[in-house]
């Protein structure tokens, strides 16, 4: 019997998005990053060219954190005091593609640090560290527009990755990306339909269709991720068939959803029978990272060092396949 | 949805006193119009303008000169569409071939070899069909020759023909009938387009008569029309019944998300 031949060739290719300038580039960055530009399904390499690979950014907060579980203060509490000497450790030991600098500290139901503060702590990190940087803002819209233009300011021209817009927040951001040449993270509530609209939105007041990326939120194993997963699929595929608004690289920030449920940071004696945290916490980062590699994304955001290294593994080991095909 | 601007054709006064002149503004002037409202295609038609092939080139050119958008040929004359077919500097659209066997022959080679669409009329020398079974005959006629000739199926239209409703009322369901089993001829299915003035001919209800037969067209199959893209209700109509089939990804602001979508 004959087998029938089912590769799918697709029509449009996910855009690629540059963050990171170099001095050739108008910033001041070592390199920079590209990703996307696949034009098939997670390494379906009989499909589709795949020229990017996926990347890694470590977390860094502009505050030490005082909610960390303790297997993680292990590594950075040394350092988390200061920004700059945190996000040198995540690159020089832990070997991060790249920072995501968290402005926590801004938090009006935190810190509620200021603006002037806020743009110290992106100082910090772009002078300690030289690979390309992501801001990520404090979550609070009001707050956020006000901390982001002295933020995007102090890193104009190195074409940072700033985040988040939102359907019902994103003028601000949009025009900062502009007058700044930075690059932007589209968020939406595990809602395809949102992870559209916010795409027409901020397209539609003239931001280009290359400098975003998507992040249609993430769950943990065990807290939605295969709903984000589905999410992620059919807009991959509706990307792949032509459809612009969703042709975009993927985010997910896997660092922050994972070292918040029990499953990773209950300790066995309150949980007997789970084993042992200190290894089951990496795990379940290393293991919610590989789902949504298989998803498709091109971003990862990340916390555990041991994580970092294992699914930095299974990128390695998925991309090979590249390598001897071309 | 694929839209073919209907408006270039020698049947409208206008573009027939343009050619007649050798007045290129008309024809550039609704050239641009159709462009901007969304055109996938600009269909050209000398009617009954002239009949000389090199009016018809002029035509054309006179489109390509004003816009980037790619023309639909619409000539019955293999003679015409021959030289045409040079002409283009984007792959146009063959509209139309029937299903006879000698044109078919002449035909789709030109399509293939210069890299066009071709939409294959479904009729044939003894006339329009009268019936669903004659429509999906002569359909499958021409896709299977297509596909022979080396045509994929994502370059070939199938038109139903499309009848006027005030004249032919029972075609109108023949006509959705065929379309849905249109199809069935493979997978993917070839497009299938409708020259859709025609169901409103001499009707009083023109835009809504065009406006619901697409609507209704689109859910059984049809994917591309020749009509009136500067028709704006028309075209979001469309554009909405193909949300509502899901063939693309909802958001609040559809019809903009469709009309980025289509931005070079």
């Amino acid at each position: 019997m004959e087998v029938p031949d089912v590769k799918q060739s697709w029509p449009n290719s996910i855009n690629e998005v540059t963050i990171g300038a170099t001095k050739e580039g108008g910033g001041t960055r070592s390199h920079a990053i590209t990703v996307g530009g696949t034009r098939t399904l997670p390494f379906l390499y009989f499909e589709g060219n795949i020229p990017h690979r996926p990347v890694i950014a470590m977390e860094v907060w502009d505050i030490a954190p005082t909610d960390w579980p303790e297997e993680l203060g292990k590594y950075f509490s040394d350092v988390w005091d200061d920004p700059g000497k945190w996000a040198k450790k995540c690159v020089d030991e832990f070997e991060a593609d790249f920072i995501c600098l968290r402005l926590q500290g801004c938090d009006p139901d935190g810190e509620n640090k200021g603006s002037h503060e806020a743009a110290q702590a992106v100082e910090r990190v772009l002078k300690s560290v030289a690979v390309p940087l992501i801001i990520w803002g404090c979550g609070n819209d009001e707050k956020d527009n006000e901390i982001f233009p002295a933020c995007s300011q102090t890193a104009a021209g190195e074409r940072c990755l700033l985040g988040t817009i939102t359907e019902d927040n994103y003028k601000t951001l949009v025009a900062l990306c502009k007058a700044d040449k930075h690059k932007l993270i589209a968020e939406s509530p595990v809602d395809i339909n949102i992870a559209k609209q916010v795409n027409v939105l901020a397209t539609d007041i003239g931001l280009a269709p290359e400098d975003i990326v998507i992040y249609p939120s993430t769950g943990a194993l065990g807290y939605g991720m295969e709903y984000v997963y589905s999410i992620m699929e059919r807009g991959r595929i509706a990307g792949l068939s032509g459809d612009k608004m969703w042709a975009m690289p993927l985010l997910a920030d896997i660092g922050r959803e994972v070292w918040k449920v029990k499953e990773a940071i209950a300790p066995e004696e309150e949980v007997p029978g789970w084993g042992d945290h200190i290894q089951r916490g990496p795990l379940w980062e290393t293991i919610t990272g590989l789902v949504y590699l298989q998803a498709g994304t091109d971003i990862f955001i990340m916390w555990h060092p041991k994580a970092v290294k294992e699914l930095k593994k299974y990128i390695d080991s998925l991309m090979k396949k590249n390598s001897r095909k071309n | 949805m694929i839209f073919v601007g209907e408006r270039i054709n020698g049947g409208f006064k206008d573009i027939q006193r343009a050619v007649k002149e050798k007045n290129k503004s008309t024809i550039q002037r609704w050239a641009k119009i159709q462009s901007e409202a969304g055109a996938d295609y600009l269909d050209v038609n000398i009617g009954a303008a002239s009949n000389k092939v090199d009016d018809f080139i002029w035509m054309i050119e006179a489109v390509q000169e004003a816009v980037e958008t790619p023309v639909s040929i619409d000539s019955n004359k293999p003679a015409f569409v021959e030289k045409a077919i040079k002409a283009c500097k984007n792959p146009p659209i063959i509209n139309s071939t029937t299903a006879d066997k000698e044109k078919l022959d002449q035909i789709i080679p030109l399509v293939v070899e210069h890299n066009a669409s071709l939409i294959g009329l479904c009729m044939d020398r003894k006339g329009s069909p009268q019936d669903v079974n004659r429509r999906v005959e002569l359909g499958a006629t021409i896709f299977s020759e297509a596909i022979e000739k080396g045509l994929p199926e994502d370059r070939i239209f199938l038109d139903p023909v499309t009848m006027p409703l005030k004249f032919l009322q029972p075609q109108a369901r023949n006509l959705i009938e065929a379309v849905h089993q249109f199809t069935l001829l493979s997978s993917p299915p070839p497009h299938i387009i409708l020259g859709l003035s025609n169901i409103s001919s001499k009707a009083k209800e023109m835009r809504l008569i065009n406006r619901i037969f697409l609507v209704m067209c689109i859910e059984a199959g049809v994917d591309a029309a020749i009509c009136d893209v500067t028709d704006k209700d028309l075209v979001n109509s469309a554009i909405t019944a193909e949300v509502i089939l899901n063939k693309h990804i909802y958001s609040d602001l559809f019809i903009k998300a469709y009309q980025a979508a289509k931005k070079p």
